[in-house]
């Protein structure tokens, strides 16, 4: 078998026992749902409930936003042909951002539940709009800059939203749902990012043959028949479907784009294709182990996720810069 | 058999006319050496060519077929393209770097089929790079690269190869060896092949035709024995030349006659 392929099989077993263990642990101990306990009814039907409408839906989310971030960072380096490139890239995480804090700044997220995440929805695909327009007609490099310039308008759009909270409290929201969490995600959240995300997976998976073809260049990848203008489309509307519909129901979760396609590496090579469906296996992967260690850390306070993937992904950023100066001439 | 005919192709950028009005016109089994200073628009005429930017004013006909009626696919399979110093961005091996020249004849998704793998080999073999195979393609020198990119352009059999200057940078060795190579696929396997060089000695050996540009035009349009000559060299390339023997073994020498 090849060894791309047994990689692929691997980290999918791995993601599926993290995946049961994720449903399995949490805050209220570790059930078992095949043993509810003492045989009193209520019990057991806490026990049901805990598990289906708790920890089924965030480890579907887990998985979904996991899967959105470390495909879209494989899609985004393999675009760029630039390691560092992430899903923060063309500003369609900062439009999430943007919308969902204009969400609960105005206080849509108490009169409906799902403001928070439809209205970064459409924050995401505004940005990506933006940034499209902005970058059309140019080439690769004109599109990062329209990107930068989109997540600068965005994240400033969101420090008038903190400078101008109506109180401490709307403050402390926002700066909280920044951070990204997965707490107390239910069905709903998995209902109005899934119809997104799948179909934006699926896109971004379309675009293998034409970064393997990239990889020569932008000149060599045109005389062989790739269609630049319409590679460069595909991917900006995939990452806004992926990584849009993540963010606006996890927050911003930093590094698992990044640091996905790092690890798959050494394991299936350095093809862009090849990285694209272990990239998204690995980010699932990260996301759930990460999930479920913000449940098991014995803090009083649930660690919010990004907080986490900050703190472990940094590490590596800096050993990939280390290592990067030692090969570099 | 491969033909392609340009007519009147101009070409602007900035104002600037790049390409003024050129008319050329080439077949297979013919190696055409573009020569011409810096920014006489060599590498636009072989982008234009090559189906790759079309030309303000113009047309290019391919077999008879006008350029802008093939897709960029249908190009993909007729002709390859290797710009100035090809680059690949990641360490792939180099059999998979090769294997990217098959591009426009793979499905969207799946590996290679036994007979692609089979082409694969063999271009690799016709190359020399049976050793290298493995070998990520960043840590090949510039020679061995340029076997690589060379084959990754052969190995999908294009009835036309455009080349942006396939000998600068080579050592003499190197060079040499390249420049048999492209001249074997014209003469030999019937191909077309339009490369732009700078070493007029080299052209004067290996082509069979060449185009003489400046500041955008054709100044000259023949064989090599014909076209490399004092008096349209100077007329060029703007500085003095001697030409010693005659014929294919003739030696262009473009040293200044004082120490600088």
């Amino acid at each position: 078998m090849k060894s791309h392929f047994r990689v692929g099989l691997w980290l999918l077993a791995s993601v599926l026992l993290m995946a049961v263990l994720s449903v399995l642990v949490g805050r209220s101990g570790f059930l078992e749902p095949w043993n509810p306990g003492t045989g009193d009814p209520r019990s057991a039907e806490l026990v049901r409930l805990i598990l289906v409408e708790l920890r089924l839906p965030r480890m579907i989310l887990a998985c979904l936003a996991g899967a959105a971030l470390g495909l879209s960072g494989a899609v985004l380096q393999g675009l760029t042909r630039n390691p560092l490139a992430d899903p923060g890239l063309l500003g369609i995480s900062a439009g999430a951002a943007l919308g969902a804090v204009i969400a609960i700044y105005a206080g849509f997220g108490l009169t409906f539940a799902l403001a928070v995440p439809a209205l970064g929805l459409l924050g995401a695909l505004g940005a990506a709009a933006l940034t499209l327009w902005l970058g059309s007609g140019g080439g690769t490099l004109v599109l990062i800059l329209a990107g930068a310039a989109v997540s600068g308008l965005m994240l400033a759009g969101i420090a008038l939203a903190l400078n101008m909270a109506p109180n401490p409290y709307a403050a402390f929201e926002i700066t909280h749902w920044m951070l990204g969490s997965l707490a107390d995600r239910g069905w709903d959240n998995v209902w109005v990012s899934a119809p997104f995300i799948v179909p934006g997976v699926l896109l971004l998976l379309s675009t293998g043959r034409a970064l393997d073809a990239l990889s020569l260049g932008e000149q060599q990848a045109a005389s062989l028949g790739v269609d630049l203008k319409r590679l460069r489309r595909t991917v900006l509307v995939g990452t806004a479907l992926t990584v849009g519909a993540a963010t606006s129901v996890s927050g911003t979760i930093g590094f698992i784009g990044l640091v996905a396609p790092h690890l798959v590496r050494p394991f299936c090579g350095h093809e862009p294709g090849r990285v694209l469906w272990p990239s998204a296996l690995c980010g699932a992967l990260l996301l759930l182990m990460a999930d479920v260690l913000t449940r098991l850390l014995p803090f009083d306070r649930e660690l919010n996720l990004g907080v986490l993937t900050g703190l472990v992904g940094t590490p590596f950023f800096i050993a990939l810069v280390l290592r990067l100066k030692r090969t570099a001439p | 058999m491969t033909r392609i005919q340009a007519q009147g192709v101009s070409m602007r950028r900035a104002g600037r006319l790049i390409l003024d009005d050129v008319c050329v016109s080439a077949s297979a089994g013919e190696f055409v050496a573009v020569i011409g200073p810096n920014g006489a628009g060599k590498s636009t005429l072989l982008s234009v060519l090559s189906g790759l930017v079309a030309p303000d004013d113009g047309a290019i006909h391919l077999n008879d077929r006008a350029l802008s009626d093939y897709t960029p696919k249908e190009m993909a399979r007729l002709r390859a393209f290797l710009p100035q110093n090809p680059r690949c961005e990641w360490p792939l091996p180099v059999h998979r770097l090769v294997g990217l020249g098959l591009t426009p004849m793979l499905p969207a998704f799946g590996d290679f089929a036994p007979r692609e793998i089979e082409r694969i080999e063999a271009v690799l073999a016709a190359c020399d790079l049976t050793v290298q195979r493995n070998q990520p393609v960043t840590t090949l020198s510039g020679g061995e690269l340029a076997r690589a990119m060379l084959a990754r352009a052969m190995v999908a059999d294009p009835a036309m190869l455009v080349v942006d200057e396939p000998l600068t940078g080579l050592d003499p060795r190197h060079a040499q060896d390249a420049a048999r190579r492209l001249q074997q696929l014209a003469v030999g396997q019937g191909k077309l092949v339009i490369a732009s060089i700078h070493d007029l000695n080299m052209a004067l050996r290996c082509a069979n035709r060449v185009w003489a540009l400046r500041d955008g035009r054709l100044i000259a349009d023949g064989p090599p024995t014909e076209v490399i000559q004092p008096k349209l060299l100077r007329e060029i390339f703007d500085v003095e030349v001697s030409i010693f023997g005659t014929g294919t073994g003739a030696f262009v020498d473009f040293s200044p006659r004082q120490p600088i």
